[in-house]
């Protein structure tokens, strides 16, 4: 399970990573959103992972063998947080394409 | 005095997160109501800071005013921590908001939707980022302020603003989601998320956790450089506060010290016994950054991308003073910060002004006229002799002068009792802590160098403007653009002449920065109020 979720993690951020170096908007949206699933992915993982198991705690057991609730907390406000500013980063490229004629994201092809 | 006693750390994010909610519901066409609600947000702000810094500073004995959202006990309750540092930010961030407002409503709150609204979110987020004593919150604040920030850093619109903007969108969106990794590793190697309660942890870690921590932390390091423009991280930061709005550039002044008071709290607060986390690297980088920032103000043609290099210099300067770890220093850095601040803010509203009068389409225009015979006006001039100095340029060259002198650091004015306070503390009497560290040479010498290049800088510029204009120099300002100039200069001149007791204050700041028992038995002290008397529980 660790090698599975390591793995997606690092090719969402690897993917990221190189697509946010690409000169077109479209590709730097697109590489700050799989970069921003990484990020969320890797709190979630921060909890550690356990699998197969009643997210209920049942007072009886050991706690220590759930996973710890509050990275799953922060990461619901962290996808929320990301969520918007994706939005408003489309708007702003999107007017970008209108007063520069150009997707490039320095304004100008180069 | 009892008003409202506990709630009012809260106030100075609430205010304005309510009036700008408010303000949204009013058509944009309602500039003077608008203006009105505004600006009283921001006075309300102001007032309840320096309340919050009265009573932290001549209470006995406290370090920290505490509040716990939601009554729940520490360490569970998200906290907001009113201390020394956090207060003075405060009452900083108000006092330069308040100018910016002024400015904004001759021209710039016309030119673009819901200025008004983004400036008090601007305002939630910079407020709640000082208070908050929590990792996540501080985030989530910083994301506010970032928020709000995209938009007014866009205000105005216009090919020209896109382009940088798109950049500082793109970056801190990047910085955020390293901020993010920090956050969550730090959480996992220490499994919480109060600062105060981090602290104390950090110090029994073992195994892996202590690497966790680190790495955790320097993320965190990393995303507030980005803010603070540190060199080589901060190459967005010149151009994008360079075509930004004049008042929204001068606001952002501070929104750049949000990474460098952040940066400071973490590296001060965490692990290390004197010395500050990662300090030579914090030294290091502002080095670096004073420098950059000394090539940029000589090279830069425009006065706008300039005074975007003074806040660069004065970026660095504080980070390169903060990394020697020495609680003078910082105190000096403290000062500096404060009249820094200010200088640059109200010089952004003065370049502001005599630069739309030069920009290019204006050059393009007075030329049209002159061809197709609107002569008039040339008419009218008065001849050479015995003409006397436009009110207008006389405000605005003395204006110019006095916070060039701030900027380079000339005396009698803030920024040379600044940098003396730096000074004496790295080579003055009783710095025999010091001895052997060669960090307090280079940082000696590169505030003088930093002095003399603005003073190149600065004698050009002034030259060009006002001595020996290419055009005849007529430029147009209102009462109400003169008046937050003049008010920001009211304001390094108090500071000036208060500079004892503001010294007085900041000594003890550091000494709350670079004594962290007290912050977290503050934080740690802090009681929950009680339930509605005559509840039974």
């Amino acid at each position: 399970m660790e090698l599975v979720i390591a793995a997606a993690i690092g090719i969402l951020a690897g993917s990221g990573v190189w697509l946010v170096l690409r000169p077109r908007t479209y590709q730097l949206v697109i590489g700050l959103a799989l970069l921003s699933y990484a990020v969320n992915l890797f709190i979630f993982s921060v909890g550690r992972l356990r699998v197969n198991a009643p997210p209920v705690l049942d007072g009886a057991l050991e706690p220590s063998a759930y996973t710890d609730p509050v990275p799953q907390a922060l990461v619901l406000t962290a996808i929320v947080i990301g969520f918007a500013t994706t939005a408003l980063f489309l708007v702003v490229l999107i007017v970008s394409r209108g007063l520069t004629g150009t997707d490039h994201v320095d304004g100008r092809e180069g | 005095m009892d008003i409202a006693p506990a709630h009012i750390v809260i106030a100075p994010v609430l205010i304005p997160l309510a009036v700008g909610a408010l303000l949204l519901f009013f058509d944009d066409r309602e500039r003077r109501l608008k203006l009105v609600l505004s600006l009283l947000s921001a006075l309300f702000v102001l007032a309840t800071s320096v309340l919050l810094l009265l009573r932290v500073h001549t209470g006995q004995g406290t370090t920290a005013l505490i509040y716990l959202v939601g009554n729940w006990p520490i360490p569970i309750a998200i906290t907001l921590v009113a201390d020394r540092i956090a207060t003075v930010m405060l009452v900083l961030a108000a006092a330069l908001a308040i100018p910016s407002l002024l400015f904004a409503a001759e021209r710039w709150e016309k030119v673009g939707p819901h200025f008004h609204s983004l400036f008090q979110f601007l305002l939630v987020g910079l407020n709640g980022a000082f208070l908050t004593g929590d990792l996540f919150n501080l985030f989530v604040f910083f994301e506010v302020m970032l928020a709000a920030s995209y938009g007014l850093v866009l205000h105005g619109g216009g090919a020209a603003r896109i382009r940088p903007g798109l950049h500082y969108i793109a970056i801190n969106l990047g910085a955020s989601l390293i901020f993010l990794v920090g956050i969550a590793m730090i959480f996992g190697a220490t499994g919480s998320l109060n600062m105060a309660e981090i602290a104390l942890r950090a110090e029994k870690l073992e195994g892996f956790a202590q690497p966790a921590l680190h790495v955790g932390l320097a993320l965190l390091g990393v995303a507030f450089m980005v803010k603070a423009g540190m060199w080589p991280l901060g190459f967005w930061l010149v151009p994008a506060y360079a075509s930004a709005a004049g008042p929204v550039a001068a606001v952002f002044a501070m929104l750049s010290k949000v990474g460098i008071y952040s940066l400071l709290r973490l590296a001060l607060l965490l692990p290390g016994q004197g010395t500050a986390f990662g300090s030579v690297i914090i030294f290091t980088g502002g080095v670096a950054t004073i420098l950059f920032a000394c090539l940029g103000v000589l090279a830069s043609q425009s006065m706008k991308r300039a005074s975007a290099y003074f806040l660069l210099m004065s970026s660095g300067t504080l980070m390169a003073a903060f990394g020697m770890s020495h609680p003078p220093s910082t105190a000096g850095a403290l000062f500096y910060l404060l009249s820094s601040t200010l200088a640059v803010g109200a010089f952004f509203l003065v370049v502001e002004v005599l630069e739309r009068e030069q920009d290019a389409a204006s050059n393009v225009l007075a030329v049209t006229l002159e061809a197709y015979g609107d002569g008039e006006e040339e008419d009218e001039e008065e001849p050479e002799v015995g003409r006397t100095v436009p009110g207008a340029v006389a405000v605005l060259g003395v204006s110019f002068c006095l916070l060039a002198m701030v900027l380079i650091g000339l005396p009698p004015l803030t920024g040379f009792i600044a940098k003396f306070a730096i000074l004496t503390s790295l080579l003055g009497p009783g710095t025999d802590v010091l001895a052997g560290n060669q960090m307090r040479i280079v940082l000696a010498i590169l505030l003088v160098l930093s002095g003399f290049v603005a003073l190149i800088g600065l004698s050009r510029m002034g030259i060009r403007v006002f001595w020996a204009p290419v055009e005849p120099f007529t430029p147009k300002i209102t009462v109400m653009e003169t008046a937050p100039i003049l008010l920001l200069l009211a304001m390094l001149v108090g500071l000036m002449v208060q500079a004892g007791p503001v010294m007085d204050l900041l000594n003890t700041t550091a000494r709350d920065l670079h004594e962290p028992y007290r912050y977290l038995q503050a934080v740690f002290g802090a009681e929950r109020t009680p339930p509605f008397a005559g509840r039974p529980h």
